[in-house]
């Protein structure tokens, strides 16, 4: 039998070099294409930014972090990379946690987080940083979509308690009275309701618990976190699982950040937060909610602290914001350059805008002067 | 071939003799070195694994082996086992019951009923079920796999469901569940367990084969009474083998299985988890301690797999005792 198979699986591995060979090649091709001219969209944005990009130095420049955020990162790499030649930035996703403890044991040069750093991780940047400390940057907004799959159910209006119930199995049908309040007029099925959260854990997540532990009234009696605690209901991995599940299973509910929700054409429903109409799952009404969120950082720490329980009108609650993480003093000498280079592409108005029509929320301005004043004195 | 005395005292004057002990020398070294190589590679990594292990298992609050939850980064760690260690050996128990029984047939199928000229091209195309990556298994099951498998889980649900095992409790809800991520681990080892099997059928002696029929024998008493017999430590062995790629699987489970802390007898019901799959979803955002944790059900799955490989290596070496 071995020596049977010997031939085949030489001939397997040919055949899978030249599969992957060619995949690789018209990977290199199709990213070619989108700085070049054949596909207008972005070699529109890209040529419209290069223009504002400046560059500054040279050689590679390495970070790694939240998944959430990679997309916006690879829009940002191809724009400033076509535009500064001699700078390669390569950002390794791999999760938040995983990021954060990169940067703190110097591998990269700064790190996309989900959530800011804890002091404890303050303290351990102190390390590398020597002469200052790790600074948390907020850089790509996001909100969460709470998708659905209902039929004959267009415009469903929920709220923070009701919510938490739902994904806590306390409500189990569509019909429910809680519901049904919210929804007046509406005709919701008596099915029972198949609620999806994520099996990985998710910086995602972490963002919903928290919105269900400061909005839900009392009703979702865990603690927040990037582990789902919630009772009952089904799982999937990743969000492009959770949009699939909720694409494919009747009467189900699901949460999954914008970009998911528009590429899978699913319903999101509103959010009633005691403002006089429901907040629509937008990128406008995400902004408003960033352009009211408090600075919780000191000195040039920009972390935010987001307002969950906004009742203001047009203020969607929902919603996420990741940071990029570097060192306000003491970078390393030979990236900060590129570093500062970078991030100025990143939170101008070309670079904001340029992640909004990957379903990100462009932050508003009041937010982006904050950044833009921090990133010229980093050294 | 030299082995009379004389050949040997003339091969003492020649004098490649002498090179070749040379070589000899450095082929025993480097294959001796090779040897204690592999030792020490094992050797590291079972301490590793130990080592991280013991720095979380210090500090875990719950008991590690009835625990249910996973939340090795709460403010109060609290993980444990159970649950994993549940799903992994029913997932591959529900692969096991479906794939040993096809794969006899199959490798029956090849070896003895069908003609040379169909058999050879079958063997091939059941050798390249292995060749699939279990990725793609994992896409195959997630979209056309638990649509399609409905009508079979209620169909268990309504005639099978008094045994407890194949009752559902949540009416609505998709099959990504362990017997779903069985049936699929069952096609994943299909091919290992038939290529193993059935190349232990083909060596049934001729004689054996022979006399039964000649004693009047059909050709399916033949089969049992010469070739199954005969075949039964390879099947055991083959088994063994596709039951340690079940036990380890990752990707394609992760995919398929929708996870929950929950341990359910309830096989139809989603929930549950595997230890690879568990620990595929749960690297990424863990920080340093949450990677202790999962090394330490890493070791865990480490140890099942041993122990699963040193029974089949006993009932393999009981059973030669019978069949020489």
């Amino acid at each position: 039998m071995k020596l049977q198979r010997n031939g085949r699986t030489k001939a397997l591995a040919i055949g899978a070099m030249a599969l992957v060979g060619s995949l690789s090649l018209a990977a290199c091709g199709s990213d070619n294409n989108n700085s070049s001219t054949s596909d207008p969209k972005a070699s529109g944005s890209a040529g419209a930014s290069a223009a504002q990009i400046a560059c500054a130095g040279k050689g590679q420049l390495l970070a790694a972090g939240s998944t959430a955020q990679s997309n916006a990162i690879d829009v940002w790499k191809a724009a400033y990379g076509s535009a500064c030649s001699g700078t390669t930035i390569t950002y390794g996703g791999g999760g938040s946690g995983a990021g954060v403890q990169q940067f703190n044991q110097g591998k990269v040069s700064f790190a996309g987080s989900d959530s800011p750093l804890k002091p404890a991780e303050v303290d351990a940047s102190k390390a590398v940083c020597k002469t200052g400390q790790g600074i948390d940057l907020p850089m790509v907004g996001g909100l969460i979509s709470i998708v659905y799959n209902v039929d004959g159910v267009d415009n469903l209006v929920l709220d923070g308690p009701t919510l938490a119930k739902i994904f806590d199995s306390q409500i189990t049908k569509w019909n429910a009275p809680e519901i049904a309040k919210l929804n007046p007029g509406v005709n919701l099925p008596d099915a029972d309701i198949q609620a999806f959260h994520r099996s990985d854990d998710s910086g995602t997540t972490d963002n919903l618990t928290k919105y269900l532990s400061k909005a839900g009234g009392g009703a979702w009696s865990y603690p927040s976190g990037k582990t789902w605690a919630g009772k009952g209901g089904q799982s999937a991995n990743g969000s492009a699982g959770l949009a699939a599940q909720v694409k494919q299973v009747k009467n189900s509910i699901s949460y999954v950040e914008l970009s998911y929700a528009q590429t899978n054409s699913l319903k999101s429903a509103s959010i009633n937060t005691g403002a006089s109409k429901p907040v629509a799952a937008t990128a406008e009404n995400a902004a408003n909610t960033f352009a009211k969120a408090k600075v919780a950082g000191t000195g040039s720490d920009l972390a935010l602290e987001l307002d969950y329980a906004t009742k203001d009108e047009g203020s969607y609650p929902l919603v996420l914001v990741t940071y990029e993480i570097v060192c306000d003093k003491g970078n390393k000498a030979d990236t900060l350059d590129a570093v500062k280079s970078f991030l100025t592409y990143t939170i101008s108005d070309a670079g904001q805008q340029a992640i909004g029509s990957k379903g990100y929320v462009p932050l508003p301005k009041e937010l982006v002067s904050k950044v833009q004043q921090v990133v010229p004195t980093l050294a | 071939m030299t082995s009379s005395p004389p050949a040997t005292s003339a091969g003492r004057d020649r004098r490649p003799r002498r090179d070749s002990r040379v070589g000899d020398k450095i082929f025993f070294n480097l294959s001796r070195g090779s040897g204690i190589l592999l030792l020490v590679i094992m050797a590291a990594i079972a301490g590793f694994l130990a080592y991280r292990s013991g720095l979380a298992l210090s500090k875990d609050e719950g008991n590690f082996l009835t625990t249910f939850e996973w939340t090795p980064d709460a403010p109060k760690p609290v993980f444990g086992i159970a649950v994993l260690a549940f799903g992994t050996v029913i997932s591959a128990l529900v692969a096991m019951a479906i794939a040993v029984p096809v794969a006899i047939g199959v490798a029956l199928f090849i070896s003895h009923y069908a003609p040379r000229r169909i058999a050879q091209p079958f063997a091939y195309l059941v050798d390249l079920l292995a060749a699939v990556p279990s990725i793609v298994y994992g896409l195959w099951g997630a979209l056309y796999l638990v649509p399609h498998i409905n009508g079979l889980t209620a169909w268990m649900d309504q005639y099978l469901g008094w045994t407890y095992v194949f009752k559902t409790t949540m009416p609505g809800a998709t099959p990504r569940n362990l017997f779903t991520v069985g049936i699929l681990l069952a096609i994943m080892v299909l091919p290992i367990i038939t290529a193993v099997t059935r190349e232990v059928f083909r060596q049934v002696p001729r004689m054996h084969e022979e006399a039964a029929l000649a004693l009047g024998a059909t050709r399916w008493e033949m089969i049992r009474t010469a070739v199954l017999p005969f075949g039964r430590p390879g099947i055991i062995s083959a088994s063994m083998l596709g039951l340690g790629r079940a036990l380890g699987e990752t990707i394609a489970v992760a995919t398929v299985l929708s996870a929950n802390n929950v341990l359910s007898l309830h096989i139809l019901d989603p929930g549950g988890g595997t230890f690879a799959q568990n620990i595929a979803l749960k690297f990424g955002e863990a920080l340093p301690f949450g990677r202790d944790a999962l090394m330490a059900s890493g070791l865990v799955l480490f140890v099942i797999t041993l122990l699963v490989n040193g029974a089949a290596r006993l009932i393999i070496a009981r059973r030669k005792e019978y069949s020489a």
